[in-house]
């Protein structure tokens, strides 16, 4: 909840950040169209329910709204001391959606603390089951006995109040060749999902990746067996070439599935929001381009620029994101050359902040010692964007950033959450898809801030 | 005229030493400290004779104008009689001193300082007694507006304000706080400066020594038409207004009088007798007292729930820490020993209104009580704060440089095997030994036959200080698998 509140907080500074910077850099731009919604230009009434850009996909002939909906981040709030799903919210996020034409949705049975699948089932029960597409995932991670995992797989089905999948994912594979193979091949789950999709329980049977090119490639070549139908990939702008950690560039997993005629589906196209809040030079050369478009809008019409990509996945939490992805798309406008090597050259800037590749996806939590990992790795993200961090105690601005730095600190993470109680176990480890070493980098923040703490020379 | 400069006086002395007690951010200390250094009994405790002696001569050139202008309760309660003098005007009479009273209250006040049991004495104590009702009763508003400032200027994105914790650390001392508060507010609400003249024991020393002030208000008889107004104006009640005479061992010069009287016969002048005689009339304070220690444990009471773990995203349940009982007391370095703490402090908590790090708290036992003691249950004693030590002015937290504070230790931390999450949960840990600001704590193989065996930390107690920031930081909850065992006297490693 709390890191859900923090994300509002960063997207709402994101937005005034927009109409303060396009205000400085870009005035002459954007002008003052006064209206309510959000500070770039865009009313609730531009919005058409009618012009989504649609995709087809080869296997089923379905047409795909390229933007999909992310169940990762649904809004949550605080009853009796456990956090629940906002209800109401999710309806109302998911019915604009729909009026505005989006009918992809994804969810899986671990995300939002196992809560995501029975929220969305109920939000999409209220709409023809013809208007929406349903993809959900075999998460049999800590447990994949073959019982347990055909369990998660028939709970799906009922918490989603549904009779089929549109599609159906193996959740996060490629970490190793040995985890797919316990997960998948040595319970015979692959077997049995390849005959659901005979059944036409599944419609479309593919995967999600993280990991390396090899595992990847290892993978792939069970299509001429099984025939995978898609494959979700974190592609964007930034991992086309500089995929940080252990990630694949995108360029190549792209490239791979293309040559062979797999849709590709994406995850991560603003990665986590690394993104859309973005340092702020950087932000105004996007905008010095592009004065009435959102900085998230880049990376969406970069991803859909590729004629391979059935749909994109995106985690919206507000109607803002929403509103702002859907008028990307609608009409969408594919981005010339010139435009793609602006958006690289954006990246290789990028690479000279150096934040931590954390995708909020709250995988690695909870942290059984009580830490709020991704609300500190995003707090240091978030000084390394606006310039918080201080290189050296002799900075001219050293008290100021040590300041924003130290007091951000306490807002953003519970001080019974924060760096200094980490004790190194390692259990967060293997949960990241981006393979972030999770303790090394704690440590490394808690150390700094122990400097700044102790006003330490560095 | 006079009165307008006590009363400036008084207003901005009053607001200063208040704002000591506020201002958890520590900067005003090192400009304005010093209001709180001057206080009588406080450095008559650090035996800071240089205060002691200007407090002396101030008073015999000016008479009681410490309890007009520098005591902070005694400006309370002005503002207690002001408030009360809106309603009714003129209420005052002279009524005679009450003299066995006032030494039977002081005699009470030595003796129990002297024997060893000194919350008596703590309690009467005039500054200490405000800097409790502040620290226990205005800080938490002050906290609580501040952080409606901090939750605003989050939200655009400023970093002028930041949230404070706000909390009761003992509520023994709390209702010392209220009680005081109510008690001395009534008396002043009814009488004046009652308290100041009946019980205070800084107001009858000094009351004895303004007996022979060079400078007092005098009654011009020649010029006088017997209103009585002047009498009826002293929130003192020492003129004797039929007599044309003051008491000026009550008489707190606050320039009331002079501003009453019409006729101009009340006048702040030269002695006319000049029978000089220097007094003696010090309060004596056997600074070698008692040597118990307590040995129980501090405050903490907080639910024990169940980790539990969830699906992706959530939080783990955090168990709030419990201190280990019994223990010892812990004061903070500076303070030399627990003896030397409880021979100087009077508990005005002026140290505990401070600590950034919530390490310190008054004591809720009778051997010490009201008293700073430390416990590492919401943070620890941090390497680079001497917060404490700047602030004391009673001389019980001496004052301490940060590489001072770095070589003293007041106690050692000791391993409890059978809590260690090493021990426990069988994972790896060392978060003791990663935050050791002394380096005393190495992490060892639990099994040295085994080489692949998870390490535990030992202890090198040559080296550690007893900051308390494993025992704060190790994740065993409630009760720490290391804890501070404080030493009875510090020692400089």
């Amino acid at each position: 909840m709390k890191a859900e509140h923090k994300n509002n907080i960063d997207r709402r500074e994101f937005i005034k950040r927009i109409g303060a910077g396009s205000l400085l850099t870009v005035a002459a731009f954007t002008g003052c169209k006064s209206n309510k919604s959000v500070g770039d230009g865009m009313a609730e009434e531009d919005i058409p329910t009618d012009k989504m850009e649609y995709r087809t996909n080869p296997n089923t002939n379905d047409k795909v709204s390229i933007l999909g909906y992310g169940c990762m981040r649904w809004p949550t709030k605080e009853e009796e001391g456990k956090t629940i799903i906002d209800q109401d919210r999710v309806n109302s996020l998911v019915d604009y959606a729909i009026e505005h034409g989006v009918n992809f949705f994804d969810t899986s049975p671990v995300y939002v603390q196992g809560l995501s699948e029975k929220a969305t089932g109920i939000a999409l029960k209220r709409h023809p089951r013809d208007k929406f597409f349903i993809s959900t995932k075999m998460s049999n991670f800590s447990n994949a006995s073959r019982e347990n995992s055909i369990m998660m797989y028939e709970s799906s089905m009922k918490n989603l109040q549904v009779d089929y999948f549109d599609y159906y994912l193996l959740h996060n594979i490629g970490g190793s060749v040995e985890d797919f193979n316990r997960r998948f091949i040595d319970n015979g789950i692959l077997d049995f999902l390849v005959e659901e999709r005979k059944k036409g329980k599944i419609r479309n049977l593919g995967w999600s990746f993280h990991g390396s090119a090899d595992v990847f490639d290892h993978i792939l070549a069970y299509h001429e067996k099984v025939h995978w139908d898609f494959v979700l990939i974190q592609m964007n702008y930034s991992d086309w070439r500089n995929a940080r950690g252990r990630n694949v560039n995108a360029e190549y997993l792209y490239g791979e599935l293309e040559k062979r005629g797999i849709p590709v589906l994406i995850m991560e196209p603003l990665l986590g929001g690394r993104l859309s809040n973005v340092p702020a030079h950087i932000e105004a050369r996007l905008k010095m381009q592009e004065p009435d478009r959102s900085v998230a809008s880049w990376s969406f019409r970069f991803n859909g620029s590729y004629p391979g990509v059935l749909c994109m996945l995106s985690g919206m939490v507000y109607d803002e994101h929403l509103q702002d992805n859907i008028k990307t798309f609608s009409p969408f406008v594919p981005l010339n050359d010139e435009e793609k090597e602006f958006l690289f050259e954006t990246a290789d800037l990028m690479l000279n902040y150096p934040t931590i590749p954390c995708n909020d996806c709250k995988y690695c939590m909870p942290c059984p010692y009580g830490l709020d990992i991704p609300a500190i790795l995003l707090h240091y993200n978030k000084c390394i964007n606006e310039g918080n961090i201080a290189k050296s105690s002799q900075d001219d601005n050293y008290r100021k950033t040590r300041r924003a730095f130290l007091i951000g600190y306490d807002r953003a993470v519970e001080k019974q959450r924060q760096a200094a109680y980490c004790v190194g176990c390692g259990q967060c480890n293997k949960h990241c898809p981006q393979r972030i070493n999770i303790p090394r980098e704690i440590r490394r923040i808690d150390q700094y801030i122990e400097k700044l703490k102790q006003g330490l020379d560095f | 005229m006079l009165r307008k400069i006590r009363v400036f006086l008084a207003t901005v002395f009053f607001c200063v030493v208040t704002l000591l007690f506020l201002d958890f951010t520590g900067t005003l200390h090192a400009w304005l400290g010093w209001t709180a250094k001057i206080q009588f009994l406080p450095a008559l405790l650090a035996l800071n004779f240089g205060v002691v002696a200007f407090l002396v001569a101030l008073t015999l050139v000016f008479g009681r104008i410490y309890c007009s202008v520098i005591c902070p309760l005694g400006v309370m309660q002005d503002i207690f009689s002001w408030a009360a003098s809106k309603r009714k005007k003129n209420r005052f009479n002279y009524s005679p001193a009450k003299s066995w009273l006032r030494y039977g209250v002081l005699i009470v006040f030595i003796v129990t300082l002297v024997m060893g049991f000194d919350v008596v004495a703590h309690i009467l104590a005039p500054y200490s007694a405000y800097g409790r009702i502040a620290q226990n009763l205005l800080a938490p508003i002050w906290g609580l507006g501040n952080n409606v400032l901090a939750f605003l200027a989050e939200r655009v994105d400023s970093y002028a304000f930041y949230t404070t914790d706000v909390w009761i650390r003992s509520w023994g001392t709390f209702a010392v706080a209220v009680a005081t508060l109510v008690v001395v507010g009534f008396l002043a609400w009814r009488g004046g400066r009652t308290y100041c003249n009946t019980i205070c024991p800084v107001g009858t020393v000094l009351g004895f020594i303004s007996r022979f002030s060079l400078l007092k208000p005098v009654i011009d008889t020649t010029k006088c038409i017997d209103c009585g107004l002047c009498a009826k104006k002293c929130k003192a009640s020492c003129i004797d207004a039929k007599n044309h005479k003051i008491d000026y061992s009550r008489c707190v010069v606050c320039m009331d009088c002079l501003e009453s009287c019409k006729k101009g016969a009340v006048v702040y002048t030269l002695r006319k007798n000049a029978n000089a005689e220097q007094p003696k009339g010090e309060e004596k304070v056997d600074t070698s007292r008692k040597n118990f220690l307590v040995s129980a444990g501090l405050l903490a009471a907080s639910a024990v729930k169940a980790q539990e773990m969830k699906l992706d995203g959530g939080y783990a349940t955090i168990i709030d820490k419990k201190p280990r009982a019994p223990f010892r007391t812990l004061t903070p370095a500076g303070s030399l020993s627990a003896k030397n703490m409880a021979d100087h402090c009077t508990g005005c908590q002026l140290c505990v209104a401070v600590c950034p790090n919530k390490v310190l708290s008054p004591s809720p036992y009778l051997e010490n009580f009201m008293q700073p003691a430390m416990s590492f249950e919401k943070g620890y004693c941090r390497p680079e704060c001497t917060k404490c030590s700047e602030v004391c002015p009673a001389g019980a937290i001496r004052p301490i440089s940060r590489e001072e504070k770095s070589s003293t230790s007041i106690g050692h931390a000791v391993w409890v095997k059978r809590n260690c999450v090493v021990i426990t949960d069988n994972v790896e840990c060392g978060n003791c030994a990663e935050h050791c600001p002394s380096g005393a704590i190495t992490m060892v193989l639990s099994d040295y036959t085994n080489p692949k065996s998870k390490k535990i930390p030992v202890i090198n107690k040559e080296r550690c200080i007893g900051c308390g920031a494993c025992e704060h930081l190790c994740p065993s909850r409630p009760y720490s698998a290391i804890y501070v065992k404080s030493y009875k006297y510090h020692k400089t490693i």
